[in-house]
């Protein structure tokens, strides 16, 4: 049987300029896929293993690389794609579901980009930031819907309301989980210092907490997820606060599923399964089949942790997003996290990750929406993920009403990352998405630790400079204000959700 | 103090873990908790060195995340006592509900009576530690789902089969599931085959067998048919392996 297919056009070609190359040798040392070999007094490239990671570009001395995207494309045609048609001969010739890397990729409308921000002219003065105090401080958590208060013989007043513990952010925008495992120690050791200096919190993933990243445990959310990787009570008590994972938003619906081929020493040790083998989690928690089993989850974590700290809930963003939020915010949960469908992943079934789910603008606005129609918008945060790039989506979405966000790939792209989509593969150039000691020893956390703190820095400081703009002060005066929105050629039933005006009105 | 005895009667879980939490930090070595009645989570999270008799029906996570304890239930226990159980004990003298030792690392659970569905779902194993989940009677369906390690054994006490319904071990990769009375092959799940018990898993399955029976106060020597037991594996530590092509 010979098969009828043959090979398909190189995604990308890569040519090296003679006049410019001095045979340094970088681009062969760098490139983990070995696209490039010294033949002589010339260095030869095998375009069809490059991913266009940019590891040599970045690398070059000389400039003298160049790749260059689709070199020989399929005949066009706005229906069969070059995405389409090489699922099929995929699916053709292995029978199988294709999973790729990195978020949807499919090209939606992006909701953000049909948002536009106020400002104040003449009417109202705009705030400038340097010479104003700005308020970004975020409390994540419970509040009371109401405080009762005791004037004591000495003329004091007294708290009597029970507080919930609530996380305490200097700036709304926190780092996602993404594992041990799925990332480097490395690249989870810069985010750690990161959000330590920064003064919020990143997420762990299912992938336990390793050793080296316990110094930064105060400013470290422990996940639970479906596969109870790495939990133990030693665990719960570390984090500063607890998260459920029930879904991401890159593969609703399904669980996950870690090879044995990637369980290191290392790996085994903090997701505490044995060396080499499957990290299987399952689709569903099979101890959560009811509203009611989340209830007892959340709190039976409470309670091992003596109600000490914050426990968060994650789910995708899906349909009937508001209702399921409405149900967790009766739950004891202190935080939703709602993960919209571009979210990132290392790994997801093609179609899970271009098709199912929605995007995190409408799901934030139609929750809140929801939750305060309910009277119950003060027993959750929300914090939303999936598709956050920069300052000015994070304003969007404050203003669509989110408490906070996850970053994720904007903190892997701070570190380096090219979007490249080969997260699978563990051959990671930039030491990101790798466990090959070679690869990760390639990524300095405190000089990575700098550039995501950097990051983080940099859009506070605009995210100020536009609530300022608009005259706002105080980060809770722009949660939920939508009158400081206007939507740009959505169609009348969006707007809607969002409860956002058009441009003029 | 040689034994604390709390009365549960109407007692919320919170102050009742307080006060067994209180204790074991005092350094009580015997617990007594009288009427408990749907109390969840007793002793969540609790490590430490302390054995806990509980007389009443406990709620569910009994034990959940426990790390040590040895917990004995005179009664029925809810849905999943011993879930991602790192260490411990828990003897039941009655049945337990769905669940039970969900995706439990170590530690070990006798249950005298059947379990629900689900029992034993995604239990792991890791260095030293192999938890072990013996039912005295039969278990309901998807007993041993996604199991990565330990050993679940069946003894169909009872009289009847030991599971006699579907998804029995689907998604095993690691671990194995020991029935006292063979299977039906139709209610094996995706991934799990049926193989004979060797000398080292005969001599593993006979010391439960008696641990079991030294539990409830009943003769082994019954139980002591080799013949009468089957061993549940995994087909593949794969089981995964052959749905996914990378793009």
């Amino acid at each position: 049987m010979s098969p009828s297919i043959g090979s398909l056009p190189p995604k990308y070609r890569v040519t090296v300029d003679r006049d410019q190359c001095m045979l340094c040798g970088r681009c062969v040392e760098n490139c983990a896929y070995g696209a490039f070999r010294i033949d002589g007094d010339r260095i030869r490239t095998n375009s069809r293993v490059c991913t266009a990671c940019h590891r040599c570009v970045a690398y070059c001395p000389r400039d003298a690389i160049d790749v260059s995207e689709r070199p020989l494309d399929y005949r066009s045609h706005p229906v069969w794609t070059r995405g389409v048609r090489e699922a099929i001969y995929n699916q053709a010739r292995t029978g199988k579901i294709v999973l790729s890397g990195m978020g949807n990729a499919l090209d939606y409308p992006m909701i953000f980009d049909r948002l536009v921000l106020d400002a104040c002219q003449v009417t109202n003065p705009s705030i400038d930031p340097l010479r104003e105090p700005m308020e970004l401080r975020t409390h994540l958590g419970k509040k009371p819907q109401r405080l009762d208060l005791r004037k004591k013989d000495d003329g004091e007043v007294e708290l009597l309301t029970e507080l919930s513990p609530n996380l305490s952010l200097e700036t709304p925008i926190m780092i996602g989980h993404m594992s041990y495992g799925a990332i480097s120690l490395n690249a989870q050791l810069a985010m750690a210092k990161a959000v330590s200096a920064a003064g919020t919190f990143m997420g762990t993933g299912e992938g336990g907490l390793p050793e080296p990243l316990r110094p930064y445990q105060g400013h470290m959310i422990v996940q639970v997820a479906s596969g109870r990787f790495g939990v133990d009570i030693d665990y719960l008590e570390r984090g500063a606060a607890i998260e459920i994972k029930i879904g991401q938003g890159a593969k609703p619906g399904i669980g996950g599923h870690l090879p044995g081929e990637k369980v290191n020493a290392a790996i085994s040790k903090t997701r505490m399964i044995p060396e080499g083998s499957d990290a299987i989690s399952p689709a569903p928690h099979h101890d959560i089949y009811s509203i009611e089993d989340l209830a007892q989850l959340v709190r039976s974590l409470k309670e091992a942790t003596e109600w000490k700290k914050p426990v968060f809930v994650k789910i995708a963003a899906v349909h009937n997003v508001a209702a399921i939020a409405a149900g967790i915010a009766r739950s004891s949960a202190d935080a939703v996290v709602i993960d919209g469908f571009r979210g990132g992943t290392g790994a997801a079934p093609r179609v899970f990750r271009d098709h199912v789910g929605i995007p995190v603008e409408a799901a934030v606005a139609a929750v809140d929406a929801k939750l305060r129609n309910q009277g119950i918008r003060n027993e959750v945060s929300i914090i939303a993920s999936g598709g956050i790039r920069e300052s000015t989506d994070v304003v969007k979405i404050i203003a669509l009403g989110a408490d906070a966000v996850y970053i994720g790939t904007a903190a892997l792209v701070a570190l380096g990352c090219r979007v490249c989509g080969n997260c699978y593969r563990g051959l990671c150039p930039w030491g990101i998405a790798t466990q090959r000691q070679d690869l990760v020893d390639r990524l300095d956390p405190e000089a990575g630790g700098v550039q995501v703190a950097n990051l983080i820095h940099g859009w506070t400081l605009e995210l100020m400079d536009l609530m300022g703009a608009a005259g706002i002060n105080s980060i809770e005066s722009l949660r939920g204000n939508r009158d400081r929105l206007r939507s740009y050629m959505i169609d009348q039933a969006l707007m809607d959700v969002l409860d956002v005006k058009s441009v003029g009105a | 103090m040689d034994e604390l005895v709390i009365d549960a009667a109407g007692m919320h879980y919170t102050p009742l873990n307080k006060q067994i939490r209180a204790a074991v930090a005092a350094g009580v070595k015997r617990i007594r908790l009288d009427n408990v009645l749907g109390q969840r989570f007793i002793a969540n999270g609790v490590r430490g060195d302390v054995a806990i008799e509980i007389h009443g029906v406990p709620g569910g996570d009994l034990g959940m995340f426990m790390s040590g304890p040895r917990l004995e239930v005179y009664g029925n226990a809810e849905h999943a006592p011993g879930n991602t159980m790192d260490e411990g004990e828990i003897v039941v003298h009655g049945s337990a509900g769905d669940a039970v030792g969900h995706s439990m690392r170590g530690g070990r659970i006798f249950v005298q009576g059947p379990i629900g569905y689900r029992g034993g779902i995604h239990m792991k194993q890791y260095e030293e530690k192999r938890p072990v989940l013996v039912i005295g009677e039969y278990a309901r369906a998807f007993l041993g789902e996604y199991m990565a390690g330990g050993t679940v054994l069946v003894l169909a006490l009872h009289g009847g089969p030991a599971i006699a319904e579907r998804g029995l071990g689907s998604g095993i990769h690691g671990g194995e599931i020991v029935l006292r009375g063979g299977i039906d092959p139709q209610y094996l799940g995706v991934g799990a085959k049926e193989i004979p018990l060797s000398d080292d898993d005969w001599a593993r399955v006979l010391s439960l067998i008696r641990e079991f029976a030294r539990h409830f106060g009943i003769d082994p020597a019954p139980l002591e048919k080799r013949e009468e037991y089957t061993r549940i594996v995994p087909a593949s530590a794969r089981p995964f392996a052959n749905k996914y092509a990378w793009e």
